[in-house]
């Protein structure tokens, strides 16, 4: 099914292309096959929490693929869905949310329904070494720590008020964090002894900090979403990725970097 | 005075500017969704944001005059060596991204900070996440303005009054107080509005250092950045709150210090 | 002696070096050209900028010795000055301006205010204390400047270029002023201008500064009488002579009567400068207004010309050429015409 709307799309750019249109120069060109080889540009725009494992992999693409180049848009999920909602190009969205992405395929950019691709859940981090005798999600409940959780207008922090919700546990934090990244500074000061984050977050501070698991995570799974979007300048690397993303050596990479299967 | 007529070669691009200037907020005030304003202005949470701007942008700035203006005046006067490096370390945090500022005074202030350390241990005070912090980092970034628009004042004011104060018995601080101040007046008020408006936007130094959290940290500019991760449309509304307010305060302000300098200049 | 003073300071190339003697009472001019190290001196006398070398000292207390690393700082100074262009401070009123020096020397408000306003009333401001300085015209500002600078009875008065900003007309009328304040003031006062007029009606001894140093010093008449090199000669030759202005004739206090071009009410200053002075050996014909017999006191040659100093009712310098000085067989005692035209002679008020 995909596979023969992408073959379509394909016909579509290419006849454009007869037609004298210059659109071509991003897309995939006269001859551009998956058998000889992709072509052009791919642009994916992507969850910030994917950069490393995305640029890996969009590295690998083009090393198969020594015509094409991969560029990347990592940002906040919201920021990009706002982006694409105003018209920004790009083939692929990969959102760390499910809402975001219900922005785009509600602004009916998407070709298809969106896959989930992977999942994050919470992850206590602490600085090396867990100086405070952090053990589980209780402890945030403590007034003589000092904590981080992610404020509740950012997707993090509504997963974090989800799980203390099914924990009973009523948070006293001293701050509320704008993004993962801000929370995760201040853990590797120690100037909060724990900030609640993602798994994924925690692999990627290094060994500054220290991930703490607690089970009540389970009850706040995020899931990631991808999409090829419908006016996809190249929707025959579109695919490529997304596949690659999918494949056995995509899902690894993932889970290296702290995501699990969704 | 005669009023000069803008010469073409200006106006075309000063039409530009303000074009430029102004078109983002034309922006925002179309995009404002009014009907929705009064239940996003009285949602909880946008007063208190309001007011801990207010007073932590104030206090940043009284702050600002008590130490900045002496250290505008010793870049000044002074001729102490090392004052061109004195400059350049001042301006720092000019350039230095205010996140990148924010974590700095965590290295110093902060629990595990050169002085924040010291701090807790000897008194149990730690300042990071409170309002102390938002007031310290507001200054942090702020007082660079008025220190730079006060030293300019100082720099063009006339030296010689000073001299004339010293034939008339003033000693260094009376003449300081009685003349020089006096007459630097429109600049310090000039690098004080500079550094309350900084202060009032500041986002990056304050949430790094002082953190978010409704009531104590929690300032316009960070509640306006939140806001837009949920509700762009609340955020619109809390920005222009922000612009109104500051801009009402401004003209306020104008009247009563820049305008009775602006006579007597 | 109450200032006595030898001030070195080197300011890039140029290095002054002067000697200053003022008593009680006494004015004493610093005349030179701009650029001479005047003003310098001055900012040194002021304590606004420390000399390399030599010493200040008032009254017998030692403002300045380097060699003593001693400096008063300014403050400390029983001094008053008046700036060229008045220096009155923008954001205080007039009253304010000249309270300022008692205030900050100890004077209550009260008492600061009444001697401001006693002062402002000697020199002719009656009435506009209140103003701002911005709102003074230039010759009511400088008074205000004198007024703040005397009104603390400083021991040393200290006036630079106090005239040079002023329009021609308003020179006149404050330079008379001053010169009554000046008499009327006890301490030292040393004024620096690079007008001759203002050193000749101003001041009791006048010290010529070129390149930094002392080139003559002297009484304005001695050092009018025998410049000692051209450029005194050119600089201070001027005639000042007292008289009482009616109409287009100055009757003058030593005896003599000189035509005017303009017309003159009051005491007066006639100037004749010397290059003006024509000498005939008899009466010329032809009648001119202003032709004076006189007897030949001296003569001081200077570069091509020779300064001739003439005695009678009419005490003139007169510049002639050397041939001319030698046609006229000029010598000390030897009678002489001196003949100027009216429109040659400046009146000044007094």
């Amino acid at each position: 099914m995909r596979r023969r709307l992408a073959a379509v799309l394909v016909t579509v750019a290419l006849g454009t292309a007869a037609c004298g249109s210059s659109e071509d120069d991003a897309g995939a060109g006269p001859g551009g096959s998956a058998d000889a080889g992709l072509t052009g540009t791919l642009t994916v725009f992507a969850a910030a929490s994917l950069t490393d494992v995305f640029t890996g992999l969009g590295r690998q693409l083009e090393e198969e693929n020594p015509e094409l180049t991969v560029r990347f848009n990592f940002a906040g999920s919201s920021a990009l869905a706002t982006q694409l909602t105003q018209g920004a190009p790009a083939d692929v969205f990969a959102s760390a949310n499910p809402a975001q992405m219900a922005v785009v395929t509600d602004a009916g950019l998407a070709e298809g329904g969106p896959t989930v691709f992977t999942a994050n859940v919470l992850q206590i981090a602490v600085p090396a070494g867990n100086p405070a005798g952090i053990t589980g999600l209780a402890d945030f409940g403590r007034e003589e720590l000092a904590l981080a959780v992610c404020a509740p207008d950012v997707p993090c922090g509504a997963a974090s008020e989800d799980v203390f919700a099914a924990a009973g546990v009523t948070p006293r934090p001293d701050t509320q964090e704008e993004d993962v990244r801000a929370a995760l500074t201040k853990v590797e000061l120690g100037e909060v002894d724990a900030a609640l984050v993602y798994a994924t977050d925690v692999t990627a501070a290094g060994d500054a900090v220290e991930g703490v698991s607690f089970p009540e995570a389970e009850d706040a799974v995020n899931d990631y979403p991808l999409v090829t979007l419908g006016a996809a300048p190249n929707a025959e690397a579109a695919e490529a990725f997304v596949d690659l993303v999918l494949s056995g050596e995509g899902q690894q990479a993932l889970e290296d970097a702290g995501f699990r299967a969704p | 005075m005669r009023r000069a007529r803008t010469p073409a070669p200006l106006l075309v691009p000063a039409a530009l500017a303000v074009t430029f200037l102004v078109l983002p907020l034309a922006g925002l005030l179309v995009r404002t969704p009014w009907s929705q304003l009064g239940t996003l202005l009285t949602a909880p949470g946008v007063g208190q944001a309001l007011r801990l701007s207010l007073v932590s942008a104030t206090v940043a700035t009284l702050v600002s005059v008590v130490l900045g203006v002496p250290l505008a005046w010793v870049l000044a006067r002074s001729r102490a060596r090392g004052r061109t490096v004195l400059r350049a370390l001042v301006t720092v945090p000019l350039v230095l991204p205010p996140v990148v500022g924010g974590v700095a005074l965590f290295l110093v202030l902060g629990r595990q900070g050169i002085v924040g350390r010291w701090l807790a241990e000897a008194t149990g005070i730690t300042i990071p996440f409170t309002t102390t912090a938002v007031v310290i980092a507001e200054t942090f970034v702020a007082m660079p303005f008025l220190v730079i628009s006060v030293e300019g004042a100082l720099r063009a004011a006339d030296a010689r009054f000073e001299d004339a104060a010293a034939t008339l018995g003033a000693d260094r601080w009376t003449t300081f107080r009685r003349v020089t101040l006096p007459l630097v007046a429109p600049g310090v008020a000039a690098g004080a509005v500079l550094c309350w408006a900084r202060a009032l936007g500041e986002f990056g130094a304050t949430i790094t250092f002082a953190g978010n959290f409704p009531g104590t940290t929690q300032t316009m500019p960070l509640a306006v950045y939140l806001a837009l991760q949920r509700d762009p449309q609340a955020a619109i509304v809390l920005s222009l709150v922000l612009l109104l307010v500051s801009v009402a305060t401004l003209l306020l302000l104008r009247d009563r210090w820049l305008g009775r300098s602006g006579a007597a200049a | 002696m109450t200032l006595d003073a030898r001030v070195v300071v080197r300011r890039g190339p140029l290095t002054v070096d002067v000697v200053l003697q003022v008593a009680d009472g006494e004015v004493l001019a610093v005349l030179g050209p701009n650029g001479a190290g005047k003003s310098t001196a001055l900012r040194v006398l002021a304590g606004l900028l420390p000399p390399d070398a030599g010493r200040v000292a008032v009254d017998g207390r030692t403002w300045d010795d380097v060699a003593g690393r001693v400096h008063l700082p300014t403050h400390r100074r029983p001094l008053g000055m008046v700036f060229q262009d008045h220096l009155l401070f923008p954001h205080l009123s007039v009253l304010e301006n000249v309270a300022f020096g008692p205030r900050t020397r100890g004077a209550s408000r009260a008492a600061a205010r009444a001697a401001a306003a006693g002062w402002i009333e000697r020199v002719g401001l009656a009435g506009l204390g209140d103003r701002r300085p911005g709102q003074l015209s230039g010759g009511q500002a400088q008074r205000a400047a004198l007024a703040r600078a005397l009104v603390g009875d400083p021991a040393l008065l200290l006036l630079d270029e106090p005239l040079s900003a002023l329009d021609a007309r308003t020179r006149l009328a404050v330079r008379a002023e001053l010169r009554r304040h000046l008499a009327d003031f006890g301490g030292s006062t040393v004024l620096v201008t690079h007008d001759p007029v203002d050193a000749m009606a101003l001041a009791d001894r006048v010290l010529v500064v070129e390149d930094g140093v002392v080139v003559q010093a002297g009484t304005p008449a001695d050092v009018a009488r025998r410049p000692r090199t051209d450029y005194v000669a050119r600089l201070v030759g001027l005639s000042l002579l007292p008289g009482v202005g009616e109409g287009t004739a100055v009757y003058l206090d030593g005896g003599g009567t000189v035509a005017v071009a303009e017309p003159a009410a009051g005491p007066v200053l006639v100037a004749i400068r010397p290059e003006s002075v024509a000498l005939y050996p008899s009466r010329p014909g032809g009648s001119p207004r202003n032709a004076w017999p006189a007897t030949v006191a001296g003569a001081t040659p200077h570069g091509s010309t020779v300064r001739v100093e003439l005695d009678g009712p009419v005490p003139l310098l007169a510049d002639v050429t050397a041939t001319a000085f030698a046609e006229l067989g000029l010598a000390p005692g030897s009678p002489v015409w001196a003949v100027v035209k009216a429109s040659e002679v400046a009146v000044y008020a007094r």
